[in-house]
């Protein structure tokens, strides 16, 4: 690359020169499976039970399901945006109250919340773009940062206005403990894993197979070039910045069942999210969903390895390891 | 009448008048080159035409229709297209990805849009890069790239910044053949930013110098040429000894 000249080198990206192991994805993979394989063995060694360890794996992996599809949202709009949205949990827990007063309120269905939550979500993530972040595209990124900051922070206070800070819950009819594969889960985990990775691949479709999705990966890569071949970036960006908030409020749903419903539940979320997207590879919306997995389970696993601490002890451990080892993420591309 | 007209456009930064009541006309089917030392507003000129940035006086008109100010991708739908001088690919994306976007947005369907991409990349002459990653592209292909996907969209007016910038000179003589073909072949017009004073003797009907944000002159490439104001522009003033 050195005997062409600066001017046309500016925007040819050299590949980072990275580990040799790092530039192989299956390899990737394959270490981030012997790791979780590694933390099984340690928790069956500290724990001495199978059926402890086997129920660990089992409401990790769903759990992880469902934080994959959080983080999606969230790594979709800060690949195409270039915007770190720290209001996002805060939209989860909208999702959440809404779930709550859709079922408990009107006796509706847990599921059928859906129908109106998702739709409901993409128009506010619409509107919050458009008539709050619009203004601050194309800005130095802590003016962003400090709006969706704030954002939140009125969406965490005005639930708590409205709602009070009494934990609520949802709970799903007939819902049971569902034996599998040696392990028990209940039927609401289950389903939400399940729904998490069908609207997960949806997503997915979405952005692989349609022209709206060809057109969101083209202002993702470059918005310039994309103005240019005729799309209407800002149309892209707001539409997006829906569907990374419907896929929050999706999330919300199919979790109501699970959690205690109180403002700050979407706080956690948030912190959860960050710390997938940051392990997927910033923006990319396939490795936020393994991501999730990886964090699930650290998080599952973690408490058996150090009983009595907050079971978010270990899922900072692997994220600094993460960050210090391969900081473009386990799933990113090097360099990119 | 002209296809496209650029009346009175100026624009300041901070004070700065990078660009400074530029007018010209360039006819149907005709190439024109815009030439100027550094500085003197060329690519400035091409970001206010195409809608990247938004002037503070003047007009753009395309076919009789006023485009002034308008968003980048109305511009592309009204039938004018720009390359950068700094490449602006879709990384993330193969060769054949990166054009067949370009063919989507104006509306095509996704079988189609593929076929015609797969034959402007045939045409531009980057069949062999068609399915390689656009990363680690050599600088010639992905000038290609940014050609191949301004063609896309199927313009009446082509802006080019620099597309030969880059390139050694075995590779520039296929993309000025390519460039020739465009106009007599599909009618396109052209107005191109270049320094390589070779390329803009050959292909420009016209030629427009730009120094300090102003036009200075506008001639035939052997007018403006030999016109001292122009070589005092690049040079700065012949020593009276």
């Amino acid at each position: 690359m050195t005997s062409q000249p600066m001017v046309a080198d500016q925007e040819t990206r050299t590949p980072t020169p990275s580990a040799w192991w790092a530039r192989l994805p299956w390899l990737r993979i394959g270490i981030v499976l012997a790791a979780v394989v590694a933390a099984i063995v340690l928790a069956y060694l500290r724990s001495g039970s199978t059926v402890v360890v086997t129920q660990a794996v089992v409401t990790g992996i769903l759990i992880g399901g469902v934080y994959g599809l959080v983080a999606m949202g969230l790594t979709l709009i800060f690949g195409v945006l270039d915007i770190v949205n720290f209001a996002h949990g805060s939209f989860l827990a909208i999702a959440l109250f809404l779930s709550y007063y859709l079922v408990a309120g009107m006796g509706m269905h847990p599921y059928l919340a859906l129908l109106i939550v998702l739709p409901a979500m993409f128009l506010l993530g619409a509107l919050v773009q458009r008539f709050v972040l619009a203004g601050a595209m194309g800005k130095p990124l802590e003016n962003q940062l400090l709006i969706t900051l704030g954002i939140s922070l009125v969406i965490e206070n005005s639930l708590l206005l409205f709602f009070g800070a009494n934990p609520r819950s949802v709970s799903l009819p007939g819902d049971q403990g569902v034996a599998i594969l040696g392990a028990v889960a209940e039927l609401s985990r289950i389903l939400a894993f399940v729904g998490a990775l069908v609207l997960a691949g949806l997503l997915f479709l979405l952005l692989r197979r349609t022209s709206l999705g060809t057109a969101i990966r083209a202002v993702a890569a470059n918005d310039a070039g994309a103005q240019m071949v005729g799309i209407d970036t800002r149309w892209i960006y707001m539409l997006t910045f829906a569907i990374g908030t419907a896929c929050a409020g999706a999330a919300g749903v199919l979790v109501a069942p699970l959690v205690t419903i109180e403002p700050v539940t979407g706080a956690l979320f948030n912190i959860i999210a960050f710390v997938v997207v940051v392990l997927g590879g910033m923006g990319n919306v396939v490795g936020a969903l393994l991501g999730g997995l990886v964090v699930g389970l650290a998080e599952q696993l973690g408490a058996l390895l150090l009983p009595g601490q907050s079971p978010l002890l270990v899922v900072f451990i692997v994220f600094v390891l993460v960050l210090l080892l391969r900081p473009q993420g386990l799933f990113g591309r090097s360099g990119s | 009448m002209s296809l496209l007209t650029v009346e009175g456009l100026s624009k300041s930064f901070k004070g700065l008048r990078a660009v400074d009541d530029v007018s010209f006309e360039v006819e149907q089917g005709a190439i024109l080159g815009i030439i100027g030392p550094n500085g003197a507003g060329k690519t400035t000129a091409f970001n206010l035409i195409a809608g990247a940035i938004k002037p503070d006086a003047g007009t753009v008109t395309l076919d009789g229709k006023d485009i002034t100010g308008h968003p980048p991708h109305k511009i592309a739908a009204a039938g004018m297209a720009r390359t950068f001088q700094l490449m602006r690919p879709f990384y993330s994306m193969d060769v054949l990805q990166n054009v067949t976007v370009a063919v989507l947005a104006g509306g095509a369907s996704e079988k189609s849009a593929r076929d015609q991409a797969a034959g402007i990349i045939e045409r531009i002459g980057l069949s062999q890069w068609r399915d390689s990653p656009t990363e680690g592209l050599p600088t010639a292909a992905l000038k290609r790239l940014e050609l191949a996907r301004a063609l896309a969209i199927k313009p009446r007016v082509l802006l080019l910044d620099e597309v030969l910038a880059g390139l050694v000179p075995a590779e520039r003589e296929p993309v000025l053949g390519l460039l020739e073909e465009l106009r007599t072949q599909d009618g396109v017009t052209l107005v191109f930013v270049e320094h390589i004073m070779a390329a803009v003797m050959r292909l420009s009907d016209s030629v427009l110098v730009l120094n300090l944000g102003q036009v200075l002159t506008q001639g035939s490439p052997q007018e403006v040429t030999s016109d001292p104001r122009v070589i005092e522009a690049y040079l700065g003033e012949e020593p009276s000894a």
